[in-house]
């Protein structure tokens, strides 16, 4: 097992994942020419998977603890040398290329994007009390310190939504009634808007032709008879034409919004067949005791909470990355680059959180690799951002919520 | 205005290939300014002179329905615009030459559209693999148009040409490559004016000849089974 584990087989097969999520799921809609992109992309999450793998290592106590160290120490600073240096640079680098003006001199400027980046990135941590004056400036705990502020606020961020938005998604206390007639009705309202659209869109083009065959050209209402033209002539066409371009643009408005809310209430009849089947019912008991322990965590209870908060903070640490990969699935527009990125941090903060989770005897390894980082500060960060990201989502949801089930009631 | 005489065209395609662009351009003759993302469904409304230059010439309003969205998109957001593939007459693809997954999109962007009068449903009734024959039956006049022709780097321009070459071929249409930011490709007596003319008009004699999926299929499958019997 040993030489298994110490071979990079592991890193080979994960890096293999990495590679085959990006071309399956990230971009299946897009051609990515910039191999680049995949091999930073897979190599992050390889050594990602690499992280976690080694804490599990240390619960389970595989390997020697020298092995374990050099491993740990090993990951930590091709990681960081990946998130801080590779990737930045070739943010700026691409971003560089795309402005037309700076292209001759794309690799200067790509250095001062990134040496504007590393200026921000150390001022960041000036207002929170992680320097400590022993160690050099470009230590390790220099930079892990910065990264884990960011991730931190990520994470928390991203938990407490997921708190509140996974119970809301899959209790179907929360699902509103919705019926086929509600859903044809709604059809046929948006079929009778995109046929007045056309057919007042239909008259302005039929204006505009007669105008135009008829010389109404505004140039030509020169001299003493085209003054008189223009005062002596019907409602001009060109104002009606305005009238109608008024009303056209409301209406595809109403076009938009009606179609949204179509799609709104199909996904809903959706779940709601969804929640019926087996699966369905398994999600929605599962929810009632993600929500218990989730407003648990909100009011933040210590009762016999380290070992079960450790398997949950990782359930919740997997759904949110589900979460995040599915939104970044999602956004198929973004420049390749920028989404490896925030993963990458949000990847190292997760082995922070994960420190804070674990019982007291495995925290000495990951204490002595990272270094004397002040941890209490970032359990502290990460509950206020918490409760913070938690509470808001609650109110942007109770909103959403509200505001749905009043358009479509049925007169 | 009489429902016998609407011309409803789809234009459908990957999200910001430039179908917006392009029936901005087809429409009003001007390159738009603003291209934002589609959300439903816009409709722009083009005039066309069928048969023009004959005694026949009449002036038609073309219906330009332009479909966001992509082919991958959620089963809900499917089935909502399955409301806008009603009575389709015609169906232009449009595609980016620069993204070679927006052309393989394509097949499916087309069975969705012509299998939504099949079944009720609006679930697509194939595969999604692509099947020629489907194609060489299907009443309904298609046009391919690839989009960002200027974004081509001059050695790899024969490539991408032989590939869309291709694809007409499959679809059984013709093709227009072109770059929607610049009106000239559409210029009067160009050969893409003529052949897009050539379009609108096949649509609108199909129409006229009274060619719906429904009437047609018992025609070729008749005519079918008499060569077959014939070959006996």
């Amino acid at each position: 097992l040993t030489y298994l584990v110490n071979s990079p087989v592991f890193q080979v097969l994960f890096f293999g994942f990495g590679w085959l999520f990006f071309m399956r799921q990230l971009f299946k809609d897009y051609e990515v020419r910039q191999y680049v992109v995949q091999v930073v992309f897979s190599i992050t999450f390889a050594f990602s998977c690499t992280m976690f793998e080694l804490i599990i290592f240390e619960i389970l106590g595989t390997l020697s603890t020298a092995s374990r160290y050099f491993h740990w120490k090993l990951n930590l600073y091709v990681i960081l040398l990946v998130l801080i240096f590779v990737v930045p640079f070739y943010i700026g680098y691409f971003v560089v290329s795309n402005i037309r003006l700076l292209q001759r001199q794309r690799l200067l400027f790509a250095c001062v994007v990134w040496f504007t980046f590393m200026y921000f990135f150390w001022k960041l941590g000036d207002p929170f009390p992680i320097l400590s004056p022993k160690h050099g400036i470009l230590s390790i705990e220099q930079l892990i310190s910065r990264v884990g502020v960011i991730g931190v606020t990520l994470m928390a961020l991203l938990s407490g939504f997921g708190a509140v938005n996974c119970p809301y998604t899959y209790m179907s206390y929360f699902l509103r009634n919705v019926t086929d007639s509600d859903i044809l009705a709604l059809e046929r309202r948006l079929q009778q808007t995109m046929d007045m659209i056309v057919s007042k869109k239909k008259r302005i083009a039929m204006t505009r032709r007669q105008m135009y065959q008829r010389g109404e050209d505004q140039s030509k209402q020169t001299g003493f008879w085209g003054i008189i033209k223009s005062v002596t002539s019907s409602p001009s066409a060109s104002e009606n034409l305005s009238l109608i371009q008024q009303e056209v643009d409301a209406l595809e408005e109403l076009s938009r919004q009606l179609f949204l809310e179509t799609v709104d209430l199909q996904a809903t009849k959706e779940r709601i067949e969804y929640s019926k089947t087996f699966q369905g019912k398994y999600f929605n008991v599962l929810g009632y005791f993600f929500s218990i322990y989730c407003v648990w965590k909100i009011f933040m209870v210590k009762f016999w909470s380290q070992h079960i908060s450790f398997i949950l903070v990782g359930i919740i640490i997997v759904t949110s990355i589900r979460g995040l990969l599915i939104t970044l699935t999602k956004v198929n527009s973004a420049i390749p680059p920028s989404c490896v990125s925030p993963q990458g941090m949000y990847f190292v903060s997760s082995v922070l959180l994960i420190r804070m989770s674990m019982p007291l005897e495995y925290r000495t390894i990951v204490t002595e690799v990272l270094g004397e980082l002040q941890f209490n500060f970032y359990h502290r960060w990460f509950d206020v951002i918490f409760l913070v990201s938690a509470l808001s989502s609650i109110l942007f949801l109770y909103l959403a919520h509200k505001q749905a089930p009043e358009k479509h009631m049925t007169p | 205005m009489a429902s016998l005489d609407r011309v409803k065209v789809l234009v459908l395609g990957d999200s910001g290939v430039g179908k917006s662009s392009l029936v901005h351009l087809l429409c009003h003759n001007q390159v738009l300014g603003n291209p934002s993302w589609t959300v439903g469904c816009s409709v722009d409304v083009r005039v066309h002179d069928y048969k023009e230059g004959t005694p026949e010439e009449k002036t038609y309003y073309i219906e330009l329905w332009d479909v966001g969205g992509s082919v991958g998109s959620a089963s809900s957001v499917k089935s909502t615009r399955a409301v806008f593939y009603n009575s389709v007459n015609g169906i232009i693809l449009v595609h980016d030459l620069t993204n070679k997954k927006s052309s393989q999109n394509l097949h499916r962007w087309s069975l969705e559209a012509l299998n939504k009068d099949s079944s009720p449903t609006g679930v697509i009734v194939s595969n999604g693999d692509y099947d020629r024959e489907q194609f060489a039956e299907n009443p309904i006049p298609l046009l391919l148009i690839g989009t960002k022709y200027d974004q081509i780097p001059e050695n790899k321009r024969n490539d991408v040409l032989a590939r869309t070459a291709f694809l007409s071929e499959d679809f059984n249409a013709e093709e227009i490559n072109l770059d929607c930011t610049n009106p000239r490709y559409f210029a009067a007596g160009s050969s893409n004016a003529v052949k897009l003319s050539r379009f609108f008009d096949k649509v609108k004699y199909f129409i006229i000849a009274g060619f719906t999926k429904c009437s047609f299929l018992p025609l070729r499958a008749i005519s079918k089974a008499m060569l077959t019997s014939l070959r006996v």
